[in-house]
């Protein structure tokens, strides 16, 4: 068991909780991600850090509650516990100096965006980031990245905080500048097809963080296979961050859609279960 | 009942139970249901406890086979369990899924009259006895504690066979596993009907009342490597990590939804229970027709949980033909019995899709044998023009694994094949680094779980003479 010892929303749909785990907390690195499940009858769904503090012993985790999972997830409070937490799991992200580095992040994406960001800030990168959401409910952590980044832009879909539109408008005014040296792009699927579209005609190079479905997160099923570059590739092993210009976007998008009936029909039928429950 | 031979030498094998195909190919319960006192009395007094003893030659553990069947038939339980678990630490499992007949019941003399005893069905009556009857059973005499501390990664076969050997030699075990639940392959790959969850637990719990710690939710590697294992607390580490990784066939539309790795579906199936979906929040997609593409075990295994998942046709589809199938013949007998269709010398070309990126179709060649290949069987070859389509909507790979490269990657001075095992003496389970034994799939490659157990047992040994002689320096 692992227990949560601090947790707040965020935003209506999206919750951050901060879950003891000493061992893992001491390996974690930027780009990496954990599998966790809620409970007994629970899925193992991966979530990407959104942040660690090995001193402390705890890693902080992001989830919009999207299915039954994440519903769970949000319904609990800080003294409960997680089954199951196993990680760190994928190859962390490649930091190095590379010169200007914009980070995309959309949506529930601004949370991993944000260690990877520190860390290539701490390697002499300079950093301008672009968040974005639906609408200014969704929209969290302005701050942490104001902190980290040297040029921040934020962005709404319907214009109700700050910049309307959407994050590849203000990502293709700054290629068109110029002196952009990587793009790391991390939110919905779509976004990230998008963005690589934007980035491709400049030749910057853009890495992408595939959130895919997921059982074992160790390389044994395959549920998360990609195409990349033509192979096939795994997205808990072999990434998950990938080259988005040579992502398959068409089968990524497909594979995400596999279980969206059943989804649907578990968290409806958690949602009559929860009718009655305080 | 058939009349018994009138000859001394009794040569009517006792049959086990079984749930009626009709019945069982809808439900999860376990297929076969075990003998009966009576009948595994009949058949333990059909061993004629000949002085050869090949049967125990052929067992991978070398269990004393005459002794437990002696003990059975004079109805001394305790001491037939004693006799079986001092060199099996999990029976009722190889009771279960053993392939006894190219082992033990192969080498007994009786099978020469092709009547072998039936020491798997046995093996299980007495296993079975045990679980149902913890408070009979004979205590396990531990020894002192050696101040040793062993590191097992892996709670499949190998690795739990090898805690408890270790256990028993007074050292002190921790099994990482990097699942939420211990048991590796015997959980996630063998489905409820062949071999029930709470079988596997009950033996798991044994193996803990021996004094193994298990650690669930850590993949090593990641969470620590081996080295820092050895740096921290261990004298010796033991990997029995398997061989995890799933075979895909490479041809066009794998990645279209509804192809599945038999490790996924049959991990969504038995460690995650999608068959109890939306009961338990794992879901899995059950197709109308079923092609599983394969011709071992795990193929019969993720056929039959298609079958019972609800779909209406489910195909084995495998490239040789009947006699060169490296499943066992009872599960083969058991697949076909359910209703299971076999497509032969069948050979998959591509899977086709949907305009959603669904599968609904796939486009197979047909086959005929040529001359036997490296592994013995008559190679495949493919029949010009013989392009066939089958109407499916969800695939099952079922073509083997191979080893997780995890801890070989992150692991310094380890060896390996370019078939990605882990290079380790056959007898010892020593591999080329210090301190380090390895033994089961992840060493020989997908093989079965007694062999797995086999070489648990022997790495044991070796470890266990280790400790003992750095003790005396």
């Amino acid at each position: 068991m692992f227990k949560i010892v601090w947790k707040e929303s965020l935003t209506p749909v999206i919750d951050c909780l901060k879950v003891e785990a000493p061992a893992l907390a001491a390996k974690a690195r930027a780009g990496q991600f954990v599998i966790i499940r809620v409970d007994e009858v629970g899925e193992r769904i991966p979530l990407t850090l959104a942040d660690w503090d090995a001193h402390e012993g705890t890693i902080t985790l992001v989830a919009m509650r999207v299915g039954t999972s994440t519903h769970k997830l949000g319904k609990l409070k800080s003294g409960d516990s997680l089954i199951d937490l196993v990680g760190p799991l994928g190859r962390p992200s490649e930091i190095e100096k590379y010169g200007n580095v914009v980070m995309v992040g959309g949506g529930v994406g601004i949370a991993p965006i944000h260690p990877i960001a520190r860390s290539l800030k701490n390697a002499g990168n300079r950093i301008i980031s672009i968040i974005g959401a639906r609408n200014r409910d969704l929209l969290f952590w302005e701050d942490k990245m104001q902190a980290l980044s040297d040029e921040l832009i934020v962005t709404t879909d319907d214009g109700s905080y700050a910049r309307k539109g959407v994050v590849t408008e203000p990502l293709k005014e700054l290629l068109e500048k110029g002196g952009i040296n990587r793009v790391i792009a991390i939110g919905p699927a779509i976004m990230m097809k998008f963005c690589s579209a934007t980035t491709r005609p400049y030749n910057v190079p853009t890495v992408v963080s595939l959130n895919a479905i997921m059982v074992d997160g160790t390389g044994m099923c395959g549920c998360c296979r990609l195409s990349v570059g033509g192979e096939t590739k795994f997205a808990c092993v072999d990434g998950p961050e990938f080259n988005g210009h040579e992502v398959d976007w068409d089968i990524t998008l497909a594979r995400q859609k596999i279980y969206l009936k059943e989804e649907k029909e578990s968290l409806a039928r958690w949602e009559s279960c929860q009718c009655g429950k305080s | 009942m058939e009349e018994k031979a009138k000859s001394k030498i009794n040569l009517n094998r006792v049959d086990m139970p079984r749930q009626d195909p009709k019945d069982r190919a809808h439900n999860y319960n376990e297929v076969a249901l075990g003998y009966t006192e009576e009948m595994a009395l009949e058949e333990a007094n059909r061993c004629i406890q000949c002085p050869k003893r090949a049967c125990v030659s052929g067992c991978p553990v070398n269990v004393d086979i005459p002794e437990f069947i002696k003990a059975l038939r004079d109805k001394n339980m305790p001491e037939a369990v004693r006799v079986l678990k001092s060199k099996n630490a999990l029976p009722a499992i190889c009771g279960r899924v053993c392939p006894q007949e190219t082992q033990c019941e192969e080498a007994c003399t009786l099978g020469k009259r092709k009547a072998p005893i039936a020491i798997g069905r046995l093996e299980r009556y007495v296993a079975d006895w045990d679980l149902t009857n913890k408070d009979k059973r004979p205590a396990t005499i531990l020894p002192p504690p050696t101040g040793k501390k062993v590191a097992v990664i892996g709670s499949g076969p190998a690795g739990l066979t090898a805690a408890a050997d270790l256990a028993k030699f007074g050292h002190k075990v921790t099994i990482y596993e990097a699942l939420h639940t211990a048991g590796g392959v015997l959980m996630y790959g063998i489905p409820e009907f062949r071999l029930p969850k709470a079988v596997v637990q009950a033996e798991i719990n044994y193996v803990k009342s021996l004094g193994v710690e298990i650690q669930l939710d850590s993949v090593m590697g990641k969470l620590a490597t081996i080295d820092e294992l050895m740096d921290k607390d261990f004298d010796a580490v033991f990997l029995g990590t398997g061989a995890g990784l799933p075979m895909f066939l490479n041809i066009p539309g794998e990645n279209l939804n509804g192809v599945y790795s038999a490790n996924e579906f049959l991990t969504r199936v038995n460690l995650m229970k999608a068959y109890l979906f939306p009961e338990y929040d794992t879901p899995i997609k059950i197709g109308k027709h079923v092609a599983v593409i394969g011709g071992g075990n795990v193929a019969m295994d993720a056929a039959r949980c298609a079958l019972r998942l609800g779909a209406e046709k489910v195909y084995i589809v495998y490239r040789r033909s009947r006699t060169e199938m490296p499943a066992r013949h009872e599960e083969v007998e058991n697949a076909e019995e359910e209703g299971i269709i076999f497509k032969f010398l069948t050979n998959p070309k591509q899977i086709i899709g949907d305009d959603n990126g669904w599968v609904k179709a796939m486009e197979c060649y047909e086959m005929e044998l040529g001359e036997p290949d490296a592994s013995g069987r008559r190679r495949p070859i493919t029949k010009a023009g013989s392009e066939f389509v089958m109407d499916v909507d969800v695939v099952v790979v079922a073509l083997g694994t191979t080893p997780n490269p995890l801890i070989p990657s992150t692991t310094r001075g380890l060896e390996t094949t370019r078939h990605g095992t882990v290079v380790a003496d056959e007898q010892t389970g020593k591999t080329v680094k210090d301190r380090v034994w390895a033994g089961g799939d992840v060493v020989t490659g997908a093989a079965t779980v007694i062999s797995a157990m086999g070489a648990g047992k022997r790495a044991a040994a070796s470890i266990n003479e280790f400790l003992m002689k750095k003790q005396s320096f």
